[in-house]
């Protein structure tokens, strides 16, 4: 199974998918000590709708992420965010697109030390000399809860609330998809469930669409969809998953890793 | 531990590479400095021994005590002194030697030569009628009037042949001389690029003494009779007045003199290796610290798994005594291709370097070796300390364990104090080493501040760097986020920008003083002057006198006298003509008063003896005679014009051997290159003589005040390279250590341009702040030092030189702009995965 024929079941989309991957490779490194991360992958990414990428590690989810978000360059087949074809950009236009279309959200929260929380938040716009929709960043910070603290500097900040910024950064420029890698890996449960939380609510009542990779089934069960990889394909897919479902399935590929 | 410091230099060698190179530098400069001094002293003490060897003793003038005698040049050695020596049993064979200054003209008519080295020389054939000390290459001796001799490199250099006629000038007018012979000498003036020429010794003592006088007996022993000896013998027929010396006492004393002005050239060139040095431990400790800093959980772990305290700062010290090692062995390397290169520069641009082999002292390679390593070690001891001081529980941290910067209120308070002191000090000092206590206080104090300023200071530069954008605002905050690092590496370029502005202030200073000194209180068109500044022959002056196009002239006539007590200098003047020549302030009377007995004094001389306008004083001249004067005015003195002036009419008959100092003319045709053509007309076209404008003189200044201030420029350039080095080193660094934000704003957004404007920008925000500071600091050193100067110069005054502060601005910017180019390509090219990837 690579892509789903059916629409999310929360609700019917007619619009065209943000995100879509096409025969999509990968291969690292050159004859013998060649790898092939990503193996002709194909797979769409709906607007509003939390995806989850999952797989043990090696399977190429993260390779998966960073060509989708023009992080990496793709060995063969085609990778689009809206209607634009990333692997006919050059490195300035793929930076751009980055800038204006794309939020991300990072495992080691990623802030500028230098930077209070909101100048972090408006980060994206100020490189781009953009002035920020005041009202939408105002709901933005609301959800998030970061109303208080917006002149602080990150290393006044816990972790939760760094990754808040993070969250808050990554939707302040109403991006057409967010990209999210690991965002609860440095984070205690109860942290990281706010964070996650931000992410649904952020699909749910902003309308913004979300892709996540993630190796923990719990962080999973917040999406709306899951997509399971292994050795650089995608073997299963998974609607609104629970993390004891997910969890069952990670299992299987442990026991095929173990009998194989 | 030796091992771990070993491994940790081998994994940080790209790092540690800019320190190597600092270093390296330094001690490059120290030990070029030390084999290029060590080479010349060897090569002149050799040449100047060949200088010696015919001699065992030398008969010279003395005066013992020049007060008790008559005024008056120092008598001659006669010829029968020559004579009676020579017959002396013991000596094998006597020189006498007479000889001056000599200009000899090229084929343009211009001097050969500088004129301070063009000389003249007697050729005294011995018994087998040659001299030994000069050997011919070609031609015969010089026998006649008429006839002279050439040294070989003048020769060559001018392209003489034997049988030539030379237009050779002494003191007198132009001679043509015929070439008759071309030889070599070990003469020390013309193994440093002078001009010799040698006349027969009747012609000689014409030009330079008179028939039969001689400057100097030499004398050599006959085989077993010692020096001492010989100069007992001799000092039995010493007249008075004279005394006997031994050729190895001269030998000795040159020797001392030559390695005395080596010396003085040493130090100079050790203390300027010395700043650059300094210069480099700001970069060692600054390197040192970061990797320290990024070491963090690597020393944690040492420490978890039980190395002690002391171990950690041993590991951090071996790691820096094997940096210090590399770069003084590669240093001490390349100073002794500096040392062997300096010598070649240095004689392909005519200075006299004699032959001989490169030498390479002991000393130079144990104190190169010595202060590169320990350099470097005490650079590191405080990061080495800082590294000790790491918990254990810092290796369990996961996060990036962020070190808390400590209070700068202490640092601040010692810093603002030491500066106030310094300051203080400074401008209150009334000598040079109340000032030199004061700047380097100073000095030290806004070093301890540097971090303090550095926040105020690039506040200020935010309006500059808005149009920048998001780069220049990044380029801002990472300048001051770690403003340790930011003031010591932007110190670095100040203590060099803070040298160079302070001398180029003092010059600039000095050259107008001096320039205002020489030529204010000129009125002439013109001064005559001998190209190697000794005194003209009294034809000059009498020959502009009589030229038509000279409306008024006067020489400037030494002359001796005893007043009281003492002896007095004066200086005869053409009483009627001075008027319009000179341009004196008088405190009382005029200059017009001055004719007959009638004089005039400077105010310095008249308060000494406690003369009025109207006061008489008798002078005993230097043919004994007693005469009475009367001061007529009283004037301020300067260094070109002091003392008793008195009219040439009242002077000139006392003086037997009189020469002028320089004369002043007026010409009808103003100071234009015409009027200047025919005054050389009119003094036959003579190479000896230099006829300048005031226009000439502030040249000459100018000229000798630049070239000094380049020379300075050219010794402190090491340290602004080492300086650039300190930026590359701190912004790749800081670029290395901010590889995951690097990564995120590339992944957010921000293009590769932005990336490198960013560093660019912080870069040139650091050296405009080490800059800035610099000039700062140099604008009032010059002005604080200026001050002790212009107690001893009355002309003195503070000089900005607004263009060229402006060029070390300039320069600190591109300082700022080259040391980026580097790490900015290398923060665009960094991998931005691998920078984002949570570690």
């Amino acid at each position: 199974m690579t892509t789903s024929p059916y629409g999310a079941p929360t609700a019917v989309r007619t619009a065209a998918p943000a995100a879509v991957a096409t025969d999509l490779t990968k291969v690292y490194g050159q004859g013998e000590t060649q790898v092939v991360a990503l193996d002709s992958v194909s797979v769409e990414f709906r607007r509003a709708e939390f995806t989850a990428i999952m797989g043990p590690s090696g399977s190429g989810k993260s390779t998966l992420m960073h060509c989708m978000a023009g992080l990496d360059s793709v060995s063969g087949g085609s990778a689009r965010i809206g209607d634009v074809e990333l692997t006919a950009l050059n490195d300035k236009k793929l930076t751009q697109l980055r800038r204006d279309k794309i939020g991300f959200i990072f495992q080691a929260f990623n802030l500028l030390p230098t930077l209070n929380a909101l100048e972090n938040i408006t980060l994206p716009m100020d490189i781009a000399g953009r002035k920020p929709d005041r009202q939408w960043l105002d709901q933005v910070v609301e959800t998030v809860g970061l109303s208080g603290r917006l002149k602080h500097r990150p290393n006044q900040l816990s972790g939760g609330q760094q990754q808040r910024v993070a969250v808050a950064r990554a939707l302040a420029g109403r991006p057409e998809i967010m990209f999210a890698d690991e965002p609860t890996g440095n984070l205690d449960s109860r942290s990281g469930a706010e964070v996650l939380g931000f992410l649904r609510n952020s699909v749910r009542e902003l309308g913004q669409t979300v892709v996540m990779v993630t190796h923990d089934p719990v962080a999973a069960s917040y999406a709306g969809r899951v997509i399971f990889l292994a050795d650089g394909r995608i073997v299963d897919e998974m609607y609104e998953p629970t993390a004891d479902a997910v969890l069952d399935r990670m299992k299987a590929f442990d026991a095929k890793g173990r009998t194989s | 531990m030796f091992r771990t410091a070993l491994r940790n230099v081998l994994a940080h060698k790209a790092r540690l590479l800019m320190t190597v190179l600092a270093v390296m530098l330094g001690v490059a400069f120290v030990s070029g400095t030390l084999v290029f001094t060590s080479t010349l002293s060897e090569a002149q003490q050799r040449s100047s021994e060949k200088g010696f060897t015919g001699v065992d003793v030398a008969v010279q003038p003395h005066r013992a005590d020049r007060d008790s005698g008559t005024p008056g040049p120092a008598p001659r050695l006669r010829q029968d002194l020559l004579d009676k020596a020579a017959a002396l049993p013991g000596v094998a064979s006597a020189t006498g030697s007479v000889g001056g200054f000599a200009a000899v003209a090229d084929k343009k008519g211009e001097l050969a030569g500088s004129g301070f080295t063009s000389a003249g020389a007697n050729y005294y054939p011995g018994k087998d009628g040659k001299d030994a000390r000069y050997p011919l290459v070609s031609g015969r001796a010089p026998q006649r009037a008429g006839e002279f001799a050439l040294d070989e490199h003048t020769a060559a250099k001018t392209g003489y042949k034997v049988g030539d006629t030379v237009r050779v000038s002494v003191r007198g007018p132009v001679l043509e001389q015929k070439l008759t012979g071309v030889f070599t000498t070990d003469d020390g003036n013309v193994a440093a690029g002078g001009s010799l020429a040698l006349f027969d010794t009747r012609t000689a003592q014409k030009l330079y003494a008179k028939p039969g006088q001689f400057d100097e007996i030499t004398l050599k022993a006959a085989p077993g009779t010692s020096q001492t000896a010989l100069k007992s013998a001799v000092e039995k027929i010493l007249p008075r007045d004279t005394e006997a010396v031994t050729g190895q006492k001269l030998a000795d004393d040159q020797a001392r003199l030559i390695s005395e002005g080596n010396s003085g050239m040493r130090t100079i060139l050790l203390v300027f290796a010395g700043i650059s040095l300094f210069v480099g431990i700001f970069i060692i400790a600054n390197t040192f610290t970061m990797l320290v800093a990024q070491r963090t959980k690597e020393l944690a772990l040492l420490r978890a798994i039980g190395a002690s305290r002391r171990q950690v700062t041993r590991s951090v010290l071996v790691e820096a005594f094997l940096v210090g090692l590399v770069a003084a062995v590669t240093g001490l390397v390349a100073g002794i291709g500096i040392g062997a290169g300096l010598r070649s520069l240095v004689s392909s641009m005519g200075g006299a370097v004699p032959d001989g082999p490169l030498v390479v002292p002991v000393s130079a390679v144990i104190s190169s070796l010595a202060v590169g390593i320990l350099v470097t070690m005490l650079a590191a001891w405080l990061p080495a300390r800082r590294a000790a001081k790491i918990p254990p529980v810092a290796a369990m941290n996961s996060v990036h364990a962020v070190a808390t910067p400590k209070s700068l209120v202490v640092r601040n308070t010692i810093g603002a104090l030491l500066a106030a002191a310094g300051a203080g000090i400074a401008m209150a000092a009334t000598d040079e080493s109340g000032l030199g206590l004061g700047a380097g206080l100073l000095v030290i104090g806004v070093f301890v501040l540097t971090p303090l300023l550095s926040r105020p200071l690039i506040a200020a530069a935010g309006p500059v760097l808005r149009p920048f954008g998001m780069s220049g605002k990044l380029a801002r905050q990472n300048a001051v986020r770690n403003p340790r690092r930011t003031a010591a590496t932007a110190s670095a370029l100040m203590i060099g920008l803070t040298l160079i502005t302070g001398l180029t202030v003092i010059a600039g200073s000095v050259q107008k003083a001096i320039d205002k000194m020489a030529t204010d209180s000129i009125k002439a068109d013109f001064v005559v002057v001998n190209a190697s500044m000794t005194p003209l022959s009294p034809e000059v002056a009498k020959k502009l006198a009589k030229d038509p196009s000279v409306t008024a002239s006067s020489p400037l006539r030494q002359g001796e006298a005893r007043i009281g007590s003492g002896t007095e200098f004066l200086t005869g003047v053409n009483g009627g003509a001075i008027g319009d020549l000179v341009d004196l302030d008088f405190t009382a009377g005029s200059i017009a008063g001055l004719t007959g007995n009638k004089v005039v004094v400077d105010a310095d001389t008249a308060k000494q003896h406690g003369w009025r306008a109207g006061s008489s004083f008798t002078a005993t001249y230097e043919d004994g005679k007693k005469g009475k004067l009367t001061v007529s005015g009283v004037y301020k003195g300067n260094d070109m014009l002091k003392g008793i002036m008195v009219d040439n009419a009242t002077l000139t008959p006392h003086l037997t051997d009189y020469s002028d100092q320089q004369v002043m003319v007026k010409t009808t045709s103003g100071d234009g290159d015409k009027a200047k053509d025919t005054l050389r007309k009119a003094l036959g076209n003579n190479p000896a003589l230099q006829i300048q404008s005031k226009q000439d003189i502030s040249n000459e200044i100018a000229k000798v005040i630049n070239l000094l201030l380049n020379m300075l420029y050219g010794l402190l350039a090491m340290a602004v390279i080492v300086a650039v080095l300190g930026v590359v080193n701190t912004l790749a660094m800081s670029v290395f250590e901010r590889q995951q934000e690097i990564g995120m704003l590339r992944a957010i957004g921000l293009d590769r341009r932005g990336i490198k404007r960013m560093v660019r920008l912080e870069s040139l925000i650091i050296s405009l702040f080490g800059g800035v500071l610099g000039i700062g600091l140099g604008v009032f050193f010059g002005w604080a030092a200026g001050s002790q100067i212009g107690e001893k110069m009355a002309t003195y005054e503070l000089v900005l030189p607004w263009g060229r502060l402006g060029v070390f601005l300039l320069l600190a910017a591109a300082v700022g702009t080259l040391a980026a180019l580097w790490p900015a390509r290398r923060a665009a090219r960094m991998n931005m995965l691998s920078a984002i990837k949570a570690d």
